[in-house]
């Protein structure tokens, strides 16, 4: 039988040789100085510069500062902490918490069904189609965004002619009416800045929500209602609990990506501060980066009992 | 009486692939009905017509008498064992068994008890705790089987529930299930590909081809008595005799099937014909020979017992004139 001349009629091929053909043999005896090579990079920059510079800033906030000289006093106090209980920190971190659990709750209602979609019935074109669409606002400046924002919430802008136009202005003055959530337009109202973060985060609720109902197997539906189990009822019991840990996942990205931003609410919204926004005040012109550190340890405390709340409640347990 | 499922001229079409096409059934109460082909022939899709995944584009379905065409399958008492058993698998065992009662408003104390006793009913008592993923293929197989049984269905739907386990266990299950359907005299409508399997358990078969019924009758009929050649090739291998050969054998221009365990070897020429034996294949417990015949080839098999011929050998062959079953099928 004629073979090609690369195929050896020996039971043992010879080495490759060369510097890469020994490599590769040794790696595959010994496949941990593998693991090891492919991971000491990544495990170096988490281990030095994430941890690090986190521990540096939990170290900060253990700092105080002389209210007199301005100076940091190097010496481990509470004494930073216990000025976040000040009734106008506390205002902050209240704001700052609810607009991130109203952003969330909002961003899982509207994802949903956009995913599901993606998921269940999308293919082929449609299915990319989806995909740039979701994508297609982080492809540009976050900033621009925002400022475009404020040009259709803002009084003369976009928004309020389109409801002239429809002659529905009484709806969006009744809605400026509201107390706490109105305000002169919607540009300077929370109702302007809660807009803006459900659409700049949407895609981070969107894609993990999508991706965790393509997991979930059509036949799943198919015998929840062959058991009788009404659409409804099949929605409670099967999907959402399979669909939950990808929910759950985007309800991280959008709540502390809400919790810590400090430019959206500068740009569109009422003056008051957010957490962000007071962590940008105190360690600029404030110079208190000891109260900046405690500000931002605040979100950390706060997601670590939401991620705890979440597998209590079970949210991981389809993973 | 009524009949446990009716179809009357039913078609299914995908575009312009026929799945299901213009088929007449009707399934006895509390006969087991398997549903044999090979894949793609719209057994399956029949399947999920009953349960109520699929709507009809034509023609006309009852389940015991009422109009099943617009009913959604949670309105249908009719529960299906999936192929790849579809177990929910954030619940528990016990959980999933009694999922049906659950959507159906049975107190918490009530459906454990009746799923505990489905566990029993499927031999996997204690299992209840364990999750989904902790069983082997055979134990979420009863898992499945049980979930659905605890609706007390009227109609149980099995869409090849045993494809996924090997031989021992699958013999295993065949036994068990064809108990299980006696005990509960509930109607079973089992989809298969194996022959075996739909011969040894069935009460009665209905052959697909290409989203028609070829025929349909007892495990008996079929194998002794295909209509066609497709039936008789599918069901059992039989040897599929063109007419030309069956007429200057038996004297009439038709198709024929011969069983291979019809066919006698012997070594003379006292044989009706005779042939060159081209293989043969020792299968345990006899022997398969492929003998060219005539232009054909011919399959024999042989008892273990008998001294089967060499490769190459020429030997003569014969059967009872009784045994060669002339088919419908026109020449």
């Amino acid at each position: 039988m004629n073979s090609p001349a690369a195929v050896s009629t020996n039971a043992i091929l010879p080495g490759r040789g060369g510097l890469f053909g020994q490599l590769a043999d040794v790696l595959w005896r010994r496949p941990g100085l593998l693991l090891l090579i492919m991971l000491a990079p990544p495990v170096l920059w988490l281990g030095v510069i994430y941890l690090g510079s986190l521990f540096a800033l939990l170290a900060q906030s253990f700092f105080s500062i002389d209210e007199f000289s301005g100076l940091i006093n190097y010496e481990l106090t509470l004494k930073t902490y216990g000025e976040l209980f000040r009734p106008s920190n506390m205002d902050i971190i209240l704001r700052s918490v609810s607009m991130a659990a109203v952003v969330t709750l909002a961003a899982a209602i509207v994802a949903f069904p956009i995913a599901y979609y993606a998921a269940r019935y999308a293919r082929g074109k449609w299915k990319a189609l989806f995909y740039l669409g979701a994508m297609l606002p982080l492809w540009s400046s976050y900033l621009v965004k925002v400022y475009a924002w404020k040009l259709i919430l803002a009084k003369e802008g976009i928004l309020t002619w389109l409801f002239t136009k429809l002659h529905l202005m009484w709806l969006l003055e009744l809605v400026l009416a509201i107390p706490v959530i109105g305000g002169n337009s919607l540009s300077v109202s929370y109702t302007g800045t809660f807009l803006v973060f459900l659409y700049v985060w949407l895609p981070f609720m969107i894609l993990p929500t999508q991706a965790a109902l393509e997991r979930v197997p059509v036949n799943l539906i198919e015998a929840s209602s062959d058991l009788g189990a009404a659409p409804g009822q099949t929605f409670r019991t099967v999907l959402l609990p399979l669909a939950l840990p990808g929910m759950v996942a985007g309800s991280i990205f959008t709540f502390s990506l809400t919790l810590g931003d400090y430019i959206i609410p500068q740009i569109v919204g009422s003056s008051r501060l957010f957490i962000g926004q007071a962590v940008y005040a105190q360690q600029g012109t404030a110079g208190n980066i000891p109260l900046a550190a405690a500000f931002t340890v605040v979100p950390i405390v706060i997601m670590g009992f939401y991620l705890w709340g979440a597998k209590r409640l079970g949210a991981f347990d389809a993973l | 009486m009524t009949a446990a499922v009716t179809f009357q001229n039913v078609s299914r079409h995908f575009g312009t692939v026929r799945a299901v096409d213009d088929v007449d059934l009707e399934i006895v109460p509390g006969e087991f009905f398997a549903m044999l082909g090979p894949s793609g022939s719209g057994k399956t899709t029949c399947l999920r017509l009953i349960a109520g995944f699929e709507q009809p584009t034509a023609g006309h379905i009852e389940i015991f008498g009422e109009t099943a065409e617009g009913v959604p399958p949670y309105r249908r008492n009719v529960n299906t064992v999936f192929q790849d058993y579809a177990l929910f698998p954030h619940l528990n065992v016990v959980e999933n068994v009694a999922y049906g009662l659950m959507v159906r408003g049975v107190g918490k104390a009530e459906r454990r008890k009746v799923a505990e006793e489905a566990l029993e009913l499927v031999q996997l008592p204690g299992y209840g705790a364990r999750r989904p993923g902790q069983l082997s293929g055979g134990q979420r197989q009863r898992v499945a089987l049980a979930r659905a049984l605890v609706n007390k269905p009227k109609v149980l739907l099995l869409d090849e529930p045993l494809g996924a386990l090997d031989l021992k266990l699958r013999e295993q299950m065949q036994e068990e299930l064809k108990a299980l359907q006696k005990r509960l005299a509930i109607t079973f409508v089992f989809v298969t590909h194996d022959q075996g399997e739909a011969l040894s358990m069935a009460d009665r078969i209905a052959v697909f081809n290409e989203g028609r019924i070829m025929q349909t009758g007892s495990p008996e009929e079929i194998y002794q008595r295909p209509q066609s050649r497709f039936v008789a090739d599918f069901v059992g291998s039989s040897n599929v005799l063109p007419p030309a050969f069956v007429e200057r054998h038996a004297g009439q221009k038709r198709w024929a099937s011969l069983r291979p365990e019809s066919v006698r070897i012997g070594n003379g020429a006292d044989g009706v014909t005779t042939g060159t034996v081209v293989a043969c294949n020792f299968l345990g417990a006899s022997t398969r020979i492929a003998v060219e015949v005539e232009g054909l080839r011919l399959h024999a098999v042989l008892p273990a017992s008998q001294p089967a011929p060499a490769e190459g050998e020429t030997v003569s062959l014969s059967w009872e004139p009784a045994q060669l079953h002339l088919m419908d099928e026109a020449p």
